[in-house]
């Protein structure tokens, strides 16, 4: 993997020298230089925590709603049939449109948490929904020969059973969360945030801030991820 | 109380369980043709028959997870219910004490241990998520799950498969000792096993159950 990353980074590299121009394709050693005079500044760190703070916000409320809603259609019907429509409609709007619509509808410092939301909804009630509807119909039948309390079947039975899906939801889910919270931040221009970051360094042609910029991304996107999929391994089913 | 066809429904005060004139079709398959039973209270019916004479279909009927396409059940709403299915239908990451914690009414630790000594599983197995226990541990936690509780009309679908020959004897002592006094239905294929359990045996004919003799 290491030897694999430090290939790419050659590769980098030489086409950087090749190019020749920083503002066009900064160079590795650029980037990294970059990152370590971002690092050490106060701005830095807020610039993070806000952006961390927002989209983080929106994917949680996406993996709770997304998930009662599911919850909710497959025990009512009525719920079931005016979600599903709503929820593919959802699923098939571009992005930059719900960015453009909660820019007018909304505050803009709530932008990138409800764009995050919308965009992760449908994943998480799309899974949810698909875990429910594969639980094991034989532990259903065994849950209701014995009686077993709803509180008792939810831990023992469903949410083992739903877990894999809402795992897949959220491995998923991360991603399109930083994807689309921070496009919304660069497209609001929403102050102090990762995406004003990116438009100043669109602005002023300076690639190596927005490779540095993109690294810190990844990286935030990588480690919510490893951070929920630990958390949904705690769910009932998931630990032992 | 009953069970009619199609409805699922409480019609009519009973306490014995019967299935009156139950006919069950699965597509074009006529597995039960106005089939009778009545099982007798505080004992052990067993239920006979070849593959596919629609013993499990009777079983599901009784435990009230299928409905007859005619005819009616009877006597089972209100009762307390507890089953051995084919399947274990345990749940994989509960360990052994837990699965059996998961249908007492009250929370009662020792007594699940107590229950799972008695039908033979080693200490060390309590404790284990019960995917890591063999199939004839599996077994006794399905067994114990069904028969701990106060359950006053059990269904046992061939409990005893996947037991060893060595251990049978013990298990089926405490399964004869947990049943004394309760309605159960027991599914089999040995006549012999119907006999240690001093049940009255109805075998089923190989087609449709149609005439089951006692």
């Amino acid at each position: 993997m290491t030897l694999v990353a430090a290939f790419w980074v050659a590769v980098w590299q030489i086409v950087a020298w090749m190019v020749g121009r920083d503002f066009i394709l900064a160079s590795p050693l650029a980037v990294i230089k970059r990152l370590g005079e971002l690092a050490p500044t106060w701005d830095f760190w807020t610039t993070v925590g806000l952006s961390l703070g927002r989209i983080t916000l929106g994917f949680a409320l996406a993996a709770v709603v997304g998930s009662l809603l599911a919850a909710l259609a497959a025990t009512l019907r009525v719920v079931d049939v005016l979600l599903s429509p709503l929820i593919s409609a959802i699923r098939s709007v571009p992005v930059a449109s719900f960015i453009i619509l909660v820019l007018l509808w909304a505050d803009s410092g709530k932008l990138a948490t409800i764009t995050a939301f919308l965009i992760v909804l449908p994943v998480v009630y799309g899974n949810v929904s698909e875990g429910i509807h594969q639980r094991d119909r034989k532990m259903l039948e065994f849950a209701s020969v014995f009686r077993i309390p709803r509180r008792r079947r939810i831990l023992a039975i469903d949410i083992p059973a739903v877990r894999p899906y809402f795992a897949a939801a959220c491995r998923i889910g991360v991603g399109l969360a930083w994807k689309s919270g921070v496009a919304a931040e660069v497209i609001g221009v929403i102050d102090g945030s990762i995406g004003e970051r990116l438009y100043e360094a669109k602005i002023f042609l300076d690639s190596a801030s927005l490779f540095a910029w993109t690294i810190v991304i990844v990286a935030l996107s990588m480690a919510c991820e490893a951070i929920v999929l630990r958390l949904v391994k705690q769910l009932p089913g998931g630990a032992s | 109380m009953t069970r009619a066809a199609g409805e699922g429904r409480p019609a009519v005060e009973a306490r014995r369980v019967e299935l009156r004139k139950v006919t069950r079709r699965y597509d074009d398959t006529v597995v039960l043709d106005r089939f009778d039973l009545k099982l007798d209270e505080g004992r052990v019916t067993a239920i006979m028959g070849p593959n596919g004479s629609g013993k499990t279909t009777i079983a599901r009927l009784v435990l009230g997870i299928d409905a007859p396409d005619d005819g009616t059940v009877v006597g089972i709403d209100g009762r307390r219910l507890a089953a051995v299915f084919q399947e274990n239908r345990l749940c994989d990451h509960l360990s052994a004490v837990n699965n059996v914690r998961l249908v007492l009414d009250h929370d009662d630790r020792a007594h699940a241990d107590h229950h799972l000594r008695r039908a033979g599983l080693a200490d060390e197995a309590l404790d284990r998520p019960v995917r890591t226990l063999s199939g004839g541990q599996r077994r006794r936690v399905a067994i114990v799950r069904a028969l701990a509780g106060d359950a006053d009309l059990v269904v046992l679908d061939e409990p005893f498969t996947g037991i060893d020959r060595g251990s049978k004897a013990a298990l089926e002592a405490y399964v004869r000792d947990r049943l004394r006094g309760r309605t159960a239905l027991l599914v089999t294929h040995s006549a012999t096993e119907a006999e240690r359990f001093g049940a009255r045996v109805v075998t089923l004919d190989a087609k449709s159950g149609q005439e089951a003799r006692e």
